[in-house]
């Protein structure tokens, strides 16, 4: 909360990277290299959201010709607008991705109304053809395949049946996280439940470890989370003694004993095409989003405790949601209130439209919405 | 007695010595040329048209919430609860704005700006009663009731005042862009700066040539005298914690009205905190709210350009920000000490 007082031990660390990134620009390319700005609302090494974001502008800084200009812990308000207009003006920038959700309206907006020859890429799928300038669009994955085959390796690795989900907001995107890593665990063992705990916001870490202690006190042996680090809940639930799941990037570091796998971003996959986009000339896609199939998603690597039974599991599920067989939205499913909420006989592929507005826990959550 | 010259000196020795010791942590630490540093920084706040405007926009919420603290500072209370005034403001500005949205614009941004100051005066001034009253520290139950705004903002727009179609950023209902209050003409800067300046004049003016005003001053000095005067210092207490908290609310109703259309989390983003360190750092003046606002606006604006041009992260202006405060709160003591009389044997 006091943000603004606190002294970050990072202020002390910054300097060994700097003097690397500059000697690279100067060298690689006689032209004037092509400027691409990154923007992130927490800082980059977060062990989550924004890292996973900052590791990918990384290896976009090894590419010739392209120069990369971050910032760190910019806020969702004017603040992000100045910033990227002091990138255009000052650096540069040709090409920027603001990577926080709230970001997108109305702020890269304005700019993008500002700065028309400029392109903006923004993370979080909002984009509407007709609806949003072209010089805008926007990318996500659908990481709920990753989060159902974590769920797939919780529910073959927990003795108690019990599972726990430490989250930040009941929207739909963490909502579509809680119910596909319980379905993935629930299609090993159908009465396996999961504890789902909203903190309110995404960088809580006091409430994320009261959460995670009071899910161990309560039984639960496997924990994973949606918050922008999830850091603090790897590292209690270690602690503990119980497995854990990441989220976003790899945490395996952080839990050495514990980590099972993670649902993790690979947003390099986009970033490089992007770029490689318009260095061709070409505006970079308005539209991108995809899945396992088109590796903007992936799994950490399967930590030790993970049994060969539930790699082979694991391993199936993936190949056959790569193959397009295996849906994880299929009816009849309820929700945990007994609604109906896909009918018998009916299957959602993941980019159903229908899934966008998910606002319920299924079957076997324990938590509320509301 | 404090000079004038004092006034000023004191201050700028301060800053010139935080200056320093942040060059000093920069070369050594960071291992960044400090000049280079200060030369970027001076770029990113004030080099150009645009750094002027960048400033500007960040100093606008600030100056507003920094008389939260400044107009109970002169009262001798210590009242840190600006974010929550800002943001139970803006949540009351954006329900206002939705309720009467078909109104023509001015009638909705003055309805939204009533609201937003009523609701943040309301805020502060129950630190205030809590303390007259019940013996509360207001220092503490502001801060709390900032915990209290912020839990209620979110449950407010994650719930009875959510737009449907926000789905993964909850967020009110728009005001609609006809009732957006629009930039100063020529410029980027939102009319807010204007409303901060005009409050800290007028508040100046109040102070220095009402009689309301020197009441307030005597009951600073010594509140058992005030009331022996016969001055109702809870009637005082009260009037000063409300006009702070409605400047808050109205930093606000800005936010909402400026900038971002609708209510939603992003209206606490720490400008409320900001705004103590800015009239900490101004001494309470109103007047000096200003210019502090300003220096610290264009700190944050030269944050980003350090970011990208020395890969400092974004701590290093914090740093900066955190040096200053200690070294202008350090610098009491030296008032009246500058400029000793020779002593006589």
């Amino acid at each position: 909360m006091f943000n603004e007082f606190t002294i970050g031990r990072r202020a002390l660390l910054g300097g060994a990277a700097g003097t690397a990134a500059f000697g690279l620009a100067a060298t690689a390319n006689a032209q004037k290299p092509m400027v691409v700005g990154f923007i992130y609302v927490g800082p980059r090494d977060d062990y989550g959201y924004n890292q996973a974001h900052a590791e990918a502008a990384a290896i976009l800084k090894k590419m010739p010709g392209v120069k990369i200009v971050e910032e760190e812990k910019v806020p969702e308000t004017v603040a992000v607008e100045k910033s990227m207009e002091s990138m255009i003006n000052l650096d540069g920038a040709t090409l920027i991705f603001p990577t926080s959700f709230g970001y997108f309206d109305p702020h890269m907006l304005k700019m993008a109304a500002k700065f028309p020859k400029v392109q903006f890429r923004h993370c979080g799928g909002l984009w509407t053809e007709g609806k949003h300038p072209v010089n805008t669009g926007s990318y996500f994955g659908y990481i709920d395949e990753a989060q159902y085959l974590s769920g797939i390796v919780a529910g073959s690795t927990t003795k108690s049946g019990k599972l726990g989900f430490v989250a930040a907001k009941p929207i739909p995107q963490v909502l579509r996280n809680i119910n596909a890593f319980t379905l993935g665990a629930q299609s090993v063992n159908p009465k396996i439940t999961t504890q789902a705990i909203f903190t309110g916001d995404w960088a809580l870490p006091v409430k994320e470890a009261e959460a995670t202690n009071s899910m161990v006190a309560q039984g639960v042996d496997v924990v994973t989370c949606h918050v922008d680090s999830p850091k603090v809940v790897i590292e209690t639930a270690e602690r503990a003694g119980i497995f854990t799941c990441g989220y976003h990037c790899n945490q395996a570091k952080l839990a050495p004993k514990g980590y099972l796998t993670g649902a993790e971003w690979n947003w390099e996959r986009i970033y490089v095409d992007m770029v490689e986009a318009m260095k061709k000339g070409q505006a970079p896609g308005n539209f991108v989003r995809g899945g396992l199939k088109e590796g903007y998603v992936r799994s950490s690597a399967y930590g030790p405790a993970v049994s060969a039974a539930a790699r082979e599991k694991t391993d199936a599920a993936k190949a056959a949601i790569l193959s397009g067989s295996l849906s994880i939205y299929k009816g009849a499913l309820k929700d945990n209130k007994g609604n109906t909420v896909i009918p018998a006989g009916a299957s959602y592929v993941i980019t159903e439209p229908k899934l966008e507005g998910m606002n319920y826990l299924v079957e076997g959550v324990i938590g509320a919405t509301s | 007695m404090t000079t004038t010259l004092e006034r000023v000196a004191v201050p700028v020795l301060a800053l010139l010595a935080s200056a320093l010791l942040f060059g000093l942590l920069l070369a050594l630490y960071a291992k960044v040329d400090p000049l280079e540093a200060f030369a970027l920084m001076y770029q990113g706040a004030f080099g150009s048209w645009f750094s002027w405007q960048n400033t500007l926009t960040r100093a606008a919420p600030l100056i507003l919430t920094a008389l939260c603290t400044a107009l109970p500072a002169r009262l001798g209370l210590v009242i840190i609860g600006n974010e929550g005034a800002l943001v139970a403001g803006g949540v009351a500005a954006a329900a206002a704005g939705v309720a009467v949205s078909g109104a023509p614009s001015l009638v909705v941004q003055i309805m939204m700006a009533l609201a937003a100051m009523i609701i943040g005066g309301l805020w502060i001034a129950l630190a205030g009663g809590l303390r007259q009253w019940r013996g509360v520290n207001e220092t503490i139950s502001s801060l709390l009731l900032t915990y209290i705004a912020i839990a209620l903002m979110n449950h407010f727009v994650e719930g009875p005042l959510r737009d449907p179609s926000s789905l993964n950023k909850p967020s009110t209902h728009p005001i609609g862009d006809t009732n957006m209050i629009g930039t100063i003409s020529g410029t980027d800067v939102h009319w807010g700066l204007v409303f901060g300046i005009v409050a800290c004049v007028a508040i100046y003016v109040f102070q220095r040539f009402t009689t309301w005003g020197f009441a307030m001053e005597v009951i600073g000095g010594n509140p058992k005298t005030a009331r022996m005067m016969g001055l109702n210092v809870d009637r005082y207490v009260l009037l000063a914690c409300g006009a702070g908290g409605a400047a808050a609310g109205l930093a606000g109703m800005i936010e909402v009205a400026a900038v971002h259309g609708r209510a939603n989390a992003s209206l606490a983003v720490g400008y409320g905190y900001s705004g103590i360190l800015v009239s900490f750092l101004a001494r309470h003046h109103p007047i000096a709210i200003v210019p502090v606002a300003i220096l610290l606006g264009g700190i944050g604006a030269s944050g980003g350009l350090l970011q990208r041009r020395l890969d400092l992260p974004d701590a290093a202006v914090v740093v900066l920000q955190g040096i200053i405060f200690v070294a202008i709160l350090a610098s009491e003591t030296l008032y009246g000490r500058l400029w000793k009389p020779k002593a006589v044997a």
